[in-house]
C-alpha cells in the first residue's frame, strides 16, 4: 500500500497517469492544466515513463492525435481547459462515436469572454452532450484515484467509451495536498494492459469513422446512447474493485447528512467540501440540512439521485455556468427535469455561483440557505452579483 | 507499367451484383461498437453509380490506351479489358467527368443519363 506525500494536485494527476503506464501523451499548454503535462514530459525525459510525448500544435491536434493512437491500440492521455476544450470540441464529439477509451482531465476554467483563466464549469457544460462518461472530483486524492479508475472503466469491453475527469482549475490543480500514492504492482493488478476490441493494423484491416447515410445515422446514435447508459454498472464495478485496492469508496451521488434532511445542497466538484462545512455549521444550529454531490454527471445517475433526495422538500442547486436566456443553470435544469414526474417533488432553488473564480465560501452557502428558507431566493439567481 | 498493378481486389466478384443488406435494414443493436466495419474491401459491394447524372462514353478509335483515365478516376471505376482499353464500371462511376477532362486524346465524353 502506498504512502502519503504532500504534492501539487496536478503532479498527483501526472503520477496517476504514469502509474497507468500510458503509451501516448498529447500535450498542449493551457492554464490551469499545464502542470500535469509538464510533469509527464519530465517523467518521459527522465525515462520514468515509456511513452510517446507529443507536444502538438493545438488542442484540436491533441485529441486528434489521441484518436489515432488509441485506434492503433495505444493507451492515450491528454488534458485541457476552457478555450482548449472549445478548440478541440469537434473531436470531443467524435471520440465516443468511435468508442475509443481515451481518458482526459479537464481542469475546469471559464470560457471567454471576458477573458478569464479562473475556475467555473462553463467549459464542461459546453460539451455536456458530447457522449463521454463525465465525472467530477472534489479533491486531489479523488483526482489521483479517478485517473486510474477512468482507464479501468473506459477500456472495459462492455464500455469502450472515453472518460472525462473534471477537476476545478486552480482550486484543485494548483493546490498542495497530502496524496496517498499507489504502488505500481497494485495499479497493475487493478488495471490490466489495454486490450483494444478493434485496432488499426494492416494485417487485419478495419474501417473506423465511416460515413453514415440518413438511413443509418439514427441507429448509430441510438447505439451510442445505449452504450453510455450500459456503462453505468461497470462504473460502479470499477469503483467497487478500487475500494478493495485502495480502501476508498466512491458513488455516483455522494451524500452527507442527507438521511433526514429537509433541505439539500447539490454541488459538483470541489465546492462539495465547502458546502459540507456549511452543512456542519447548520447541523450545529439544529437545521435539517444535508448535501448531495454529483460525482457522475454522464450517464446521469437518476436512480441514485431519487434515492438520495429522500423526503427533502427543498433542493438548493449550485451551478457554475450560465445558460443564457435558459431556465437556469444547466445542472438545475436537469434536476428539475428529473423531478418532473414525481408526485411530491421538492422545490428547486438555483444559485449560479463561483463564476470565473469568484470565491464561494462557507458563509456563501449559509447565505444561500437563509435566503432560501426566508423565501427571498426562488427559481434562479446569480449569487452575489452586485447591483 | 500501367495496368500492371493489381486492382482486382476492388472489382466486383463475378456474379456479385447485389448490395449486401441495405443501410435501412440494420437495427441499432446490429452495428459494431463505434460502427467499425470489420471486413476490408466492402466498398466494392457498395454501388455508388446510381448517383450519376452523366456517364462517360469512350470512342475506342481515338483511345491511345494511355490509362490516364484509370489513374485519375477518384472511384477506381476504370478497369483494363483484355484488348487493353480502360472501361468505366458504371456500378461505381459517379459521373464526375474527370476522365473526360483529362483524356489527352479526347476519346471520352460525358453523356447525360436518361431522366427517370
Amino acid at each position: 500500500m502506498g504512502k502519503y506525500l504532500g504534492m501539487e494536485v496536478s503532479f498527483a494527476a501526472a503520477e496517476a497517469v504514469k502509474l497507468c503506464n500510458v503509451d501516448v501523451v498529447a500535450a498542449y499548454p493551457i492554464t490551469p492544466q499545464t502542470h500535469i503535462v509538464e510533469r509527464l514530459s519530465q517523467f518521459v525525459a527522465d525515462g520514468e515513463l515509456d511513452a510517446e510525448f507529443v507536444p502538438v500544435e493545438s488542442e484540436h491536434s491533441a485529441l486528434s492525435l489521441c484518436v489515432g493512437s488509441q485506434a492503433a491500440g495505444a493507451r492515450s492521455f491528454t488534458c485541457t481547459s476552457s478555450q482548449g476544450l472549445a478548440l478541440m470540441s469537434e473531436i470531443v464529439y467524435i471520440v465516443p462515436a468511435l468508442r475509443l477509451p481515451i481518458v482526459m482531465i479537464l481542469a475546469n476554467r471559464s470560457l471567454s469572454g471576458p477573458l478569464s483563466i479562473w475556475n467555473d464549469h462553463s467549459d464542461v457544460m459546453s460539451v455536456r452532450d458530447c457522449g463521454w462518461i463525465q465525472l467530477f472530483v472534489e479533491n486531489g486524492q479523488e483526482v489521483f484515484d479517478h485517473v486510474i479508475i477512468a482507464y479501468k472503466i473506459a477500456e472495459n469491453h462492455n464500455v469502450l467509451l472515453p472518460v472525462m475527469i473534471n477537476m476545478d482549475g486552480f482550486i484543485l490543480s494548483h493546490m498542495f495536498e497530502p496524496i496517498k500514492l499507489m504502488e505500481q504492482e497494485d495499479v497493475d493488478a487493478y488495471l490490466p494492459p489495454y486490450q483494444p476490441k478493434f485496432v488499426l493494423h494492416p494485417d487485419k484491416p478495419v474501417t473506423m469513422g465511416a460515413y453514415a447515410m440518413p438511413a443509418l445515422f439514427t441507429e448509430a446514435k441510438k447505439a451510442q446512447e445505449e452504450a453510455l447508459l450500459a456503462s453505468y454498472p461497470h462504473i460502479l464495478q470499477a469503483w467497487k474493485s478500487w475500494e478493495k485496492v485502495s480502501g476508498r469508496s466512491y458513488h455516483p451521488v455522494e451524500t452527507f447528512c442527507s438521511e433526514d434532511a429537509e433541505t439539500l445542497f447539490i454541488t459538483m466538484g470541489s465546492l462539495g467540501e465547502t458546502a459540507g462545512e456549511a452543512v456542519r455549521v447548520l447541523r450545529g444550529q439544529g437545521k435539517k440540512v444535508g448535501l448531495l454531490k454529483l460525482r457522475l454527471w454522464r450517464p446521469f445517475p437518476f436512480h441514485d439521485f431519487y434515492k438520495a433526495i429522500g423526503n427533502a422538500q427543498r433542493l438548493i442547486v449550485l451551478d457554475r455556468a450560465v445558460s443564457y436566456g435558459g431556465p437556469g443553470g444547466p445542472v438545475a435544469g436537469e434536476i428539475r427535469s428529473a423531478l418532473y414526474n414525481m408526485e411530491n417533488r421538492p422545490q428547486v432553488i438555483n444559485f449560479v455561483a463561483g463564476l470565473g473564480g469568484r470565491e464561494v465560501s462557507v458563509e456563501s452557502f449559509l447565505e444561500m440557505f437563509i435566503s432560501s428558507i426566508e423565501g427571498k431566493a426562488s427559481g434562479y439567481q446569480l449569487f452575489g452579483v452586485r447591483g | 507499367m500501367l495496368g500492371t498493378i493489381n486492382r482486382s481486389f476492388i472489382l466486383p466478384v463475378k456474379g456479385e451484383k447485389q448490395m449486401p443488406k441495405a443501410d435501412s435494414e440494420y437495427l441499432w443493436n446490429e452495428l459494431q461498437p463505434g460502427c467499425v466495419i470489420t471486413e476490408p474491401g466492402t466498398s466494392r459491394v457498395y454501388y455508388t453509380g446510381d448517383w450519376r447524372a452523366f456517364y462517360p462514353v469512350l470512342q475506342k478509335e481515338r483511345c491511345i490506351q494511355c490509362g490516364i483515365c484509370w489513374i485519375f478516376c477518384p472511384d477506381m471505376a476504370y478497369q483494363k479489358d483484355e484488348k487493353g482499353y480502360f472501361i468505366a464500371d458504371l456500378n461505381y462511376c459517379k459521373g464526375c467527368g474527370i476522365c473526360a477532362r483529362e483524356c489527352p486524346a479526347d476519346a471520352i465524353h460525358m453523356e447525360k443519363e436518361k431522366e427517370i
